[in-house]
């Protein structure tokens, strides 16, 4: 059957294919850029990512409930910020991931030129500017709470930055797997056990013979490695990089194992 | 289909192997060969066939429609066509390429609609379609996207709160924001209203005339009869009809002739009257109907015997099948689960 309808012949060539993938770096901003629009536009990630740690920051400091050695700022910033980190690396990230997954974005962005690794590097890269957008504000709030930090920087990005990559193939690893309710759930779930046995609100050597246990988690060994630099003035803490480390590896090659992207 | 060929007039192929280095086109030079070609291609889920034994072609430019009832395994095909599934036998070529082997290089030249969802939820429409745009080295201009599919006005509205079709009509803006080579259209009217069908349809159009290779499916056979060059009938899995519209049109079905006169005529004289083939029947009193091989010998064939006979006809309607009767005629009329 041929075309019944002719169509106009002014705009003939609109339509005249042209293919090509953009460069590499253009795609990344623009996924970057797009995946922190989605994050800062979602009030539940950012009371869990923002309002949560600064909240608890100030209230912990003011409030002397929790008993702790030293100055109250030098305790609690470190543990914020590890909760900080964890809030948008993990839970924030296994719960958009989950939820884009369950509505088929990332079956069809997988049918653009975009490649996968860049969606998935878009996400990351979101998380790290939100992360920054973080230690700006809890630094400003914890040095006007008199923290005094210590310790050299290096060790403090290094940390932020294996605690991170943990963080985010966890995140990877359920919401690749789960179905976004599920990963949803989960991910508030194990925000809070991390808060609680995370070494966040109190020290871990509370926990007794259980804080070595627990110092294997990745909110443990972020958190008490952020104190022995920031707290203590002590060197690289080469121990809670390796957990760190490791979980990363390991939750990285599973995720890419076992994610399903529809 | 005239298939004539001159080989004589041409100088014999030399059969021995000449050792040629493959020369690669130039990256703008149109690519010869055909625009999608699938070769026996089996899909199975468990021990469901949802693809049993499936072959298409589709030559540069051209409109191939995939029609089909529900589960008749249409969009297993298309994402098969687009590297989502592994074929479990058969090949795929699109463009050429191998869809999964050479999936990372021929992703930016197809352009594809699926039926539902792909949009991140609070994603604002213009602000999706221009993410996407940002994937392709020379995309359309989205803005004079938006505005030809209507969905200028809601360029600021997150996905989530657009009506189904403003979904539907970014969804078909996203395929073809980066100006590709071939599109996958899986149902892109379903639940469109009639502007949108029909700007719809104008695009399509816009598309071939362009040079756009086309695979679209759809339930609806007005559209189908109006964009497709080519139809391919799918059911459980297999191929039962392909061809122009025109070809399934007349080549599967038979017409008919209906008039209205004195009831109780002698429809076996009157059968006698006529050429071969043809069959009077009246099915209620005063109707009668003649299927068989319309011609005008058959027309005027039934105007004489009734002149003949003093009898004057109350109305005659000459009724082509339509591509919608083929369809039902091949598929079955009962409902699908």
């Amino acid at each position: 059957m041929s075309v019944v309808t002719p169509v106009s012949a002014a705009d003939a060539g609109e339509f005249t294919p042209r293919p090509g993938r953009a460069g590499l770096g253009r795609m990344i901003r623009a996924q970057v850029w797009m995946e922190l629009k989605l994050m800062l536009r979602n009030g539940e990630q950012v009371l869990l990512s923002l309002i949560v740690p600064l909240g608890l920051l100030v209230v912990c400091t003011k409030l002397s409930f929790i008993s702790v050695d030293g100055r109250r700022a030098d305790f609690f910033v470190p543990g914020v910020l590890a909760l900080a980190i964890m809030s948008a690396s993990f839970t924030g990230q296994a719960i958009a991931t989950g939820f884009d997954r369950q509505y088929g974005v990332l079956k069809r962005l997988g049918a653009t030129a975009l490649p996968r690794g860049v969606l998935l590097l878009g996400k990351t890269g979101a998380v790290l500017v939100v992360e920054t957008l973080q230690v700006v504000l809890l630094v400003a709030v914890g040095l006007a709470l008199g923290w005094e930090p210590r310790g050299d920087p290096l060790s403090v990005l290094l940390l932020m930055a294996f605690g991170t990559a943990a963080f985010c193939g966890l995140a990877f690893l359920i919401a690749g797997a789960l179905r976004a309710m599920t990963t949803l759930a989960l991910a508030n779930v194990l925000w809070f056990v991390l808060l609680v046995f995370g070494g966040i609100m109190f020290p871990l050597s509370e926990l007794g013979g259980a804080a070595g246990a627990f110092e294997l988690l990745p909110s443990g060994a972020l958190s008490s490695g952020l104190r022995e630099v920031l707290q203590d003035g002590g060197h690289v803490p080469f121990e809670h990089l390796i957990v760190l480390g490791l979980w990363a590896v390991v939750s990285m090659t599973a995720a890419a194992a076992t994610f399903r992207w529809e | 289909m005239v298939g004539l060929r001159l080989s004589h007039a041409r100088a014999p192929e030399v059969d021995a192997p000449v050792a040629t280095a493959p020369a690669s086109p130039a990256p703008d030079a149109p690519v010869a060969g055909p625009a999608l070609v699938v070769d026996g291609l089996v899909k199975r889920y468990g021990d469901r066939v949802a693809v049993g034994g499936v072959s298409l072609r589709v030559e540069r430019a051209r409109v191939l429609a995939l029609l089909g009832p529900n589960g008749a395994g249409k969009t297993t095909t298309i994402e098969t066509c687009i590297g989502f599934r592994r074929p479990d036998r058969g090949t795929v070529r699109v463009l050429g390429l191998d869809p999964r082997a050479d999936n990372a290089e021929l992703r930016p030249r197809i352009g594809v609609m699926l039926q539902q969802g792909g949009v991140y939820q609070s994603a604002r429409c213009g602000e999706m379609l221009r993410l996407v745009a940002s994937y392709a080295a020379d995309p359309l201009d989205p803005d004079a996207l938006l505005e030809r599919l209507g969905l200028a006005s809601v360029q600021r509205t997150p996905y989530r709160r657009l009506s189904g079709g403003q979904q539907q009509r970014l969804s078909l803006a996203m395929a073809l924001v980066g100006r590709p080579e071939m599109v996958f259209l899986d149902e892109p009217t379903t639940g469109l209203d009639p502007q949108a069908r029909h700007e719809t349809w104008r695009i399509v159009e816009a598309l071939r005339r362009d040079g756009v290779s086309i695979v679209l499916t759809t339930h609806d056979m007005e559209e189908a009869e109006r964009l497709a060059d080519d139809v391919v009938i799918v059911d459980h899995g297999e191929v039962i009809a392909a061809g122009t519209c025109d070809e399934l049109i007349r080549g599967q079905s038979e017409h008919e002739v209906r008039f209205q006169a004195v009831p109780g005529l002698d429809v076996a004289a009157l059968t006698g009257a006529l050429p071969e083939d043809c069959d009077v029947r009246e099915p209620a009193p005063g109707t009668y109907l003649v299927v068989g091989p319309v011609t005008p010998q058959l027309v005027a064939g039934i105007a004489t015997w009734c002149a003949a006979h003093g009898v004057l006809l109350g109305g005659l309607q000459v009724k082509q099948r339509t591509l919608e009767d083929v369809f039902l005629e091949l598929t079955g009329r009962e409902l699908r689960a």
